[in-house]
């Protein structure tokens, strides 16, 4: 396949930089550096170059590099397949689908056309396109427009997935995807988009796909979490921990590649595991994660637990929504039954 | 873009479309060409039911004996850089795009030396070496993947033409739509050949259609559109020189509705029994290989030169068969390479 070039030379490091910004800002951010660093990015989809993104994510790039960033028309499969056959002859295309659900519309795009054409040409012909898309509740939000999807995705060999929960995050996935020679898919959070700014390193190396954050250390039990609702994990480790319950908190930051060698070893040290996810428990990637555990024979000292939605579709009042959603306080309720 | 609307009716012929006459070469050229594409279908097709259907070559394969003037006429006036998409009846596409004929059987009967080492299989041959960018078994998924290909050159200075071929059928898939809309939005260089060979798989086209003339629907997408005698290789070659030429200029893409038909089921095995009477006869009369010899042996030109497109032809790929099928399998041990870089 093509080598891909960048206006760096080879072993040149690249400028750092440490800027406050919020989630959306530092995508923004890692948009701008691939689009600068990398010549053969495109950067589209709906809504994407002119009006800067429905979330003002992209916001400000079409001036900067011109006719590399364009608005689409309201067209999933073209959006998608037109990214296939542009990465097919050598363009690295970061399309944007602007809610995940609306990536139903044109899966046959991504999983039998992307995820299937390095491997049927036996490497001749792949597509590495870089898929943004985001996803989560958000209040007032309908069904169409709520739904966490990455198990749909990670189910299809030859795709990767990333979910990152913070600025820094937000912007190496970017980053990485863009210089990964495999279809990325980043599913984005929209409530993140509204957070606060936090201190984001710009302009370092590409990172190599697959980290994972052991953001809290505990001896009493594991939680594996990914996307938004690890914030409300964390929340619940915080709180159990004045009742002298050490929950552990590993981020998942990518999930293909999965970092199991982090899960395997703090469950080894934990010996319980809780799964923290949005998505609705059955057929969820928390059962994927389990079930590894299971296989590798770590011997548990509680039943591993999967805390997700409950399988009903999301409904649009607030209220409601919040009812069936983790929050920190359901999540420490089922931790504490479990080191009990 | 008035006046590229040529032809109008099914079977118009090469002078309908531009008067399109080429020379005895070229014809005797296009004559071989096209029984290059009937030799390897028809030795395909000895190859899938040898043995009760569990020999070398197994599976879903679809042939396109009848349609071959469509890939001989088209590819002709492909540049090496251009890109080519199609679909699963997409082997006469990929030999006339140079893609070898013993790589290709190879392929569909699991060998290590086929176009991709067995992963493909007829559904899916992908050769961009020979700017052949791969079948697809997705009708109507070719569509948009041509239009990336062909944005792809609006950046990277190659001034590609992108085709992509697609059957009737496919034309309605929402992929397709969305495919032709953006390619004509945003002007780009691409070449949309549709062969309409009146079945979609098992089920007449005119029946899923409200208006049955395909090539009607360019206009409501702003881009040039034509109906073609898709089993006359000069009538195709006039029609896509004058689409590419539209291309290159920057004036957008085209559609291209090639009236031809199959002279064989929708796959090897189907019993065909949606076929009206008498109609099998008369494809055979209009098959674009029959009728171009006749064309031909009218005009003078020797039996044996006619004679020899075909045996030619046939030798090659009987060669090409015999050293396919002497390649050694695919090597299981590499069934897991390459599901990511």
């Amino acid at each position: 396949m093509p080598e891909l070039t960048t206006t760096r030379e080879a072993g040149e490091a690249p400028v750092a930089e440490t800027r406050r910004l919020k989630y959306g800002e530092a995508v923004n951010a890692a948009l701008a550096r691939v689009l600068a660093e990398v010549p053969q990015t495109l950067l589209y989809g709906e809504d994407v170059g002119k009006p800067g993104g429905v979330f003002g994510v992209t916001r400000g790039l079409r001036r900067k590099f011109g006719d590399r960033v364009f608005d689409t028309p309201i067209s999933e499969a073209a959006i998608l397949g037109s990214a296939v056959g542009a990465a097919l002859m050598g363009a690295r295309p970061i399309v944007e689908i602007m809610w995940a659900d609306f990536s139903l519309v044109a899966l046959d795009q991504l999983v039998n056309q992307a995820a299937n054409a390095r491997y049927v040409s036996r490497g001749a012909a792949p597509a590495p396109i870089v898929v943004r898309t985001q996803q989560g509740n958000a209040p007032g939000a309908c069904a169409q427009h709520s739904q966490s999807l990455e198990a749909l995705f990670l189910h299809v060999p030859g795709l990767r997935l990333v979910m990152p929960r913070t600025a820094q995050d937000a912007h190496d996935a970017v980053v990485s995807a863009v210089h990964a020679d495999d279809p990325v898919v980043i599913v984005e959070n929209r409530t993140l988009y509204f957070g606060d700014k936090t201190e984001v390193e710009l302009g370092g190396a590409a990172r190599p796909m697959g980290w994972s954050h052991l953001r809290r250390p505990g001896r009493d039990v594991t939680v594996v979490s990914w996307g938004a609702v690890t914030g409300q994990a964390l929340a619940a480790a915080e709180s159990l921990a004045a009742g002298g319950v050490e929950a552990e908190v590993l981020e998942l930051t990518w999930l293909n590649p999965l970092d199991m060698d982090a899960v395997l070893a703090s469950v080894a040290r934990t010996r319980r595991l809780a799964v923290v996810h949005e998505a609705n428990v059955t057929g969820g990637f928390g059962g994927e994660i389990v079930a590894r555990v299971a296989e590798a024979g770590i011997a548990l000292d509680a039943a591993p637990v999967r805390i997700g939605a409950p399988d009903v579709r999301i409904p649009a009042a607030p209220v409601l929504a919040r009812s069936l959603l983790p929050d920190a306080g359901g999540i420490a309720a089922r931790l504490s039954e479990m080191v009990r | 873009m008035d006046g590229t609307h040529a032809g109008t009716d099914a079977g118009t012929h090469a002078e309908a479309s531009g008067g399109a006459r080429d020379g005895t070469g070229r014809r005797l050229a296009d004559l071989h060409a096209m029984w290059r594409i009937r030799a390897l279908e028809e030795k395909i097709r000895e190859l899938r039911v040898a043995d009760g259907g569990n020999g070398d070559v197994v599976g879903s394969v679809h042939l396109c004996i009848g349609q071959e003037a469509g890939p001989v006429g088209a590819c002709s006036e492909l540049e090496p850089g251009d890109a080519l998409f199609a679909t699963y009846r997409g082997h006469g596409w990929a030999l006339a795009r140079g893609v070898p004929a013993e790589s290709m059987i190879a392929e569909l009967a699991g060998r290590e030396s086929g176009v991709n080492g067995g992963r493909g299989g007829s559904a899916y041959f992908t050769a961009p070496e020979h700017g052949f960018h791969g079948e697809n078994s997705i009708v109507g998924a070719g569509l948009p993947i041509a239009v990336g290909a062909a944005l792809a050159g609006r950046f990277d200075g190659s001034g590609r033409v992108a085709m992509t071929v697609c059957g009737d059928g496919a034309l309605n898939q929402g992929a397709s739509h969305e495919a032709l809309n953006m390619a004509a939005a945003f002007r780009l260089p691409v070449v949309f050949v549709c062969e309409n060979n009146y079945w979609s798989e098992l089920t007449p086209i005119d029946e899923m259609v409200g208006e049955p003339e395909l090539w009607r629907r360019a206009a409501g997408y702003g881009m040039a559109g034509e109906r073609v005698d898709g089993n006359d290789p000069a009538a195709v070659r006039a029609a896509v020189r004058a689409a590419v030429q539209r291309a290159r200029s920057g004036e957008g893409p085209t559609l291209l509705e090639l009236m031809t038909q199959r002279l064989v089921g929708h796959y090897i095995g189907d019993v065909e029994q949606y076929r009206r009477p008498g109609e099998l006869d008369r494809a055979r009369e209009e098959e674009p290989i029959a009728r171009l010899g006749r064309s031909l042996a009218a005009e003078g030109v020797p039996a044996a030169d006619i004679e020899d497109a075909r045996t030619r032809a046939q030798a090659e790929i009987e060669r090409a068969a015999e050293a396919a099928l002497a390649a050694p399998p695919a090597d299981p041990r590499t069934a897991k390479d390459h599901v990511y870089a």
